[in-house]
């Protein structure tokens, strides 16, 4: 294990001064002529938001501390640095769940209320921000505030979303769901277009907790083809499998890059689409086995060699959503750059309580692309301008490169934001896009 | 109910282990220096679902209140099923070289304290006829090395220490545990480049409940150390020093708290 403040993408390794921030009593560090101040959760946003290369990192994984659950309200009070992997293998056992997951559970609370996180329930439950009742920060001027809807509420809703800006999160409230079992009762189908797509999404809705699809970026002919996954926690009687598989495979570093290209892309997503017969296949999955898939190999982000990859995931207003979503694919196609992985899903109405939070309604497109370097970068500021002229976003967790003209385009509210920014803190991401 | 007590429950890996019983119907008892840190640890426990938690914020390291506190433990929770001592320092080698009394302070705190718990708790397994002494020590008291060998004196008195104890209990039905961790990350190595071999608490703390399970003696923690270590201990001493030049000592040990970290 390498004392490792990098970023999941894996493309921007720096060197850090770094203080481990022990024990929630503890001060903030003093403060040094020009460092500024960056909490890191779990190092799982792609980019560099999570990075703080002129600055001080504060490694919050000391704070995992679960401080009280009471099952009458839901509500769990924990420290920031539990990861939801923590909270699971604690409370699924006991019926509970987190009301919110992305697509690894080695994320840290703090960092899931940082980017106001979304999961595959976002037309059933907004992000995870909308579950969350209170949280306490912690500022430069010495001041922990404890902030809600009603108290501090401005800086309570910069917070969520807030990359880490606002000031270092110490512990928060959040709602659990409870479950029945640890199982989901699973149905996946393959679409051969986009209009299936949508169409499986919206009928789906109001019956699944849980709708994504996986979605071939690599066969140029076939854009648009993909597996549509939809899926509820099994009910009746109780079956509360306990851990999860926290440990999983680990692949060593310094892999070669060619291991992930557009022949093994290619490869790859035709195998998998073609693997699944036609209709609709059901069955019970573990929830480890259904929502993290990925989880299972620890550093699978290796696999993509020493110069990393790159995550473009942007949302597009539902309007004309379905013909950008064709423009954004129609680009990537022309690039003849194919993404090995790439991820698609309908966000719903449920508005997002932060004031800079990624998820809005619309449909959301998650596309992984080796760091082939300029080639990819000059696709991104395409796809840039199209969400841009679209009114969508990209999402600053996956962001490793987007310039300041289209953060604003996306983030028009940063204006607002930046007042609730602690002076102490900042970011590599912040100065990129802010600079 | 199983009855759980630490001294040094505020450790990271007293914390990592404590957590692995919460699951069972448990009752613990949590000793530390520090009443603001043991109700940290003690909510943590309560929320993971463990049945009660009581704490008794009492110094480990001043040896008059020992009997005390032993003593309280064990009326508290009517007899102790497992004792695990935690609490340690990772003294400031260069400064003990210049300075007895750090010297003597240290071996204190990680030794003679200790010591003197395990004495204590180990009687009170022996009245009852069964439960079990886990004691962290450390690969650092298997053979001395200039970079810390003051801790790791200490080290090596406790693991004789303890040694000898499971000796004398043998056949008794109470079992007694030395464990020896590699390098932990955790605050106490805080200041410390993390390399290949280091690990986490938790996967020590995983170590240490099979160990407890297994009814082992001595357990290196991972397994690798203990090959590490016999590959040590067996190095002739011209070879020795000169795989870990006397030049190198405090260069992993820094004073500022803030360390450059390179990747
Ligand atoms: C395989 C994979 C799948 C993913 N799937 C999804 C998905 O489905 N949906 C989704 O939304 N995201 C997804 N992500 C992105 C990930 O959920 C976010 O980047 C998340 O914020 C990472 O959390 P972290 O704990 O690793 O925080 P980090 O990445 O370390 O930090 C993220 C941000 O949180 C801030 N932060 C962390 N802790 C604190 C604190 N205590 N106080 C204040 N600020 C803090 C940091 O400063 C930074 O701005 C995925 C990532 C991976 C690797
Ligand atoms: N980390 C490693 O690499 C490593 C390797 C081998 C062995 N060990 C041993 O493992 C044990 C646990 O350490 P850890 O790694 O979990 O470190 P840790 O989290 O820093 O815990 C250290 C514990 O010792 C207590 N302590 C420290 N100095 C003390 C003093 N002067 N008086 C009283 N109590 C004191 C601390 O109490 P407070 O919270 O009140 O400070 C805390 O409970 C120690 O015995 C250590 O020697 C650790």
């Amino acid at each position: 294990m390498k004392s490792n403040y990098s970023s999941w993408g894996l493309t921007g390794q720096k060197s850090q001064k770094v203080q481990k921030i022990k024990w929630r009593t503890d001060k903030l560090p003093e403060l040094r002529a020009g460092l500024s101040l960056l909490a890191y959760g779990n190092g799982r946003s792609y980019g560099d938001s999570c990075l703080n290369k002129e600055g001080i990192t504060l490694d919050t994984r000391s704070l995992d501390h679960l401080i009280d659950f009471d099952p009458k309200t839901h509500i769990l009070r924990c420290e920031a640095g539990v990861l939801i992997a923590e909270i699971l293998s604690n409370f699924v056992p006991r019926g509970w769940f987190v009301p919110v997951t992305p697509g690894t559970k080695f994320v840290t609370v703090g960092g899931a209320i940082a980017n106001d996180v979304h999961g595959k329930n976002h037309h059933r439950r907004g992000s995870f921000g909308n579950h969350v009742l209170r949280l306490a920060l912690r500022r430069s001027n010495g001041k922990t505030l404890v902030c809600s809807r009603t108290q501090h509420a401005d800086l309570f809703y910069a917070t969520i979303g807030g990359l880490g800006l606002t000031g270092l999160i110490v512990w928060a409230d959040i709602l659990l769901m409870p479950i029945d079992s640890g199982d989901m009762q699973v149905e996946t189908c393959r679409f051969e277009t986009l209009e299936q797509f949508f169409d499986l999404s919206r009928e789906s809705e109001w019956k699944y907790e849980y709708t994504v699809a996986w979605l071939d970026c690599a066969t140029k002919k076939q854009m648009g083809r993909g597996i549509f996954m939809r899926a509820n926690h099994c009910t009746g009687p109780a079956r509360l499998t306990g851990k999860g598989t926290d440990k999983g495979t680990s692949l060593p570093s310094g892999l070669p890059g060619f291991l992930i290209n557009n022949i093994t892309s290619k490869a790859f997503n035709a195998l998998y689409y073609h693997l699944h017969p036609e209709g609709f296949v059901e069955k019970r999955q573990s929830y480890d086995t259904f929502f993290y898939p990925l989880d299972r190999i620890r550093n699978w982000n290796r696999l993509y060699g020493r110069k990393g990859f790159f995550q473009y995931q942007c949302v597009v207003p539902m309007e004309g959503g379905f013909r950008n979503i064709e423009t954004i694919l129609d680009e990537v196609a022309r690039s003849g750059i194919a993404s090995p992985l790439a991820v698609l899903k309908v966000f719903g109405e449920i508005a997002s309580k932060g004031m800079m939070s990624f998820p809005r309604q619309g449909i959301t497109l998650a596309m992984d692309f080796p760091n082939a370097g300029a080639s990819v970068l000059n696709l991104f500021n395409r796809l840039d301008d199209i969400v841009a002229d679209a009114g969508g976003a990209v999402y600053p967790a996956k962001d490793a490169r987007m310039d300041k003209e289209h953060f604003r385009k996306f983030f028009p509210q940063v204006d607002t934001f930046k007042h609730y920014v602690d002076p102490a803190f900042s970011s590599s991401f912040w100065r990129r896009v802010m600079g | 109910m199983k009855k759980i007590l630490i001294i040094g429950a505020s450790s990271a890996i007293a914390q990592a282990t404590a957590r692995l019983y919460c699951a069972e119907d448990v009752h613990f008892y949590l000793i530390g220096r520090s009443r603001r840190r043991l109700k940290i640890v003690q909510e943590d426990l309560m929320a993971r679902g463990a049945g009660k938690v009581e704490i008794d914020p009492t110094d480990p390291v001043r040896l008059a209140d020992n009997q005390g506190v032993v003593s309280r433990a064990v009326q508290v929770l009517d007899g102790v099923d497992l004792a695990l001592i935690a609490h340690g320092e990772l003294s400031d080698q260069k400064a003990c070289e210049t300075s007895a009394e750090k010297t003597i302070r240290s071996l204190n705190i990680n030794a003679i304290s200790v010591i003197s718990l395990a004495t204590l708790i180990a009687n009170h397994l022996e009245e009852r006829g069964e439960g079990t002494l886990v004691v962290i020590s450390s690969v650092a008291g298997d053979r001395g090395r200039a970079s810390n060998y003051v801790y790791g004196a200490a080290k090596s008195c406790v693991s004789t220490f303890m040694e000898g104890l499971s000796h004398r209990l043998f056949r008794t039905g109470v079992s007694v545990i030395t464990v020896k961790p590699g390098f932990v990350d955790t605050p106490m190595t805080e200041q410390f480049e993390k390399g290949l071999l280091w690990t986490q608490p938790e996967i020590v703390a995983e170590g240490i409940k099979k160990a407890i399970e297994k009814r082992k003696s001595t357990v290196y923690l991972p397994w690798y150390w203990r090959w590490i270590m016999q590959v040590i201990q067996l190095m002739p001493d011209p070879l020795f020093k000169r795989i870990f030049p006397v030049s190198e000592v405090g260069k992993d040990q820094s004073e500022s708290h803030v360390e450059q970290r390179a990747e």
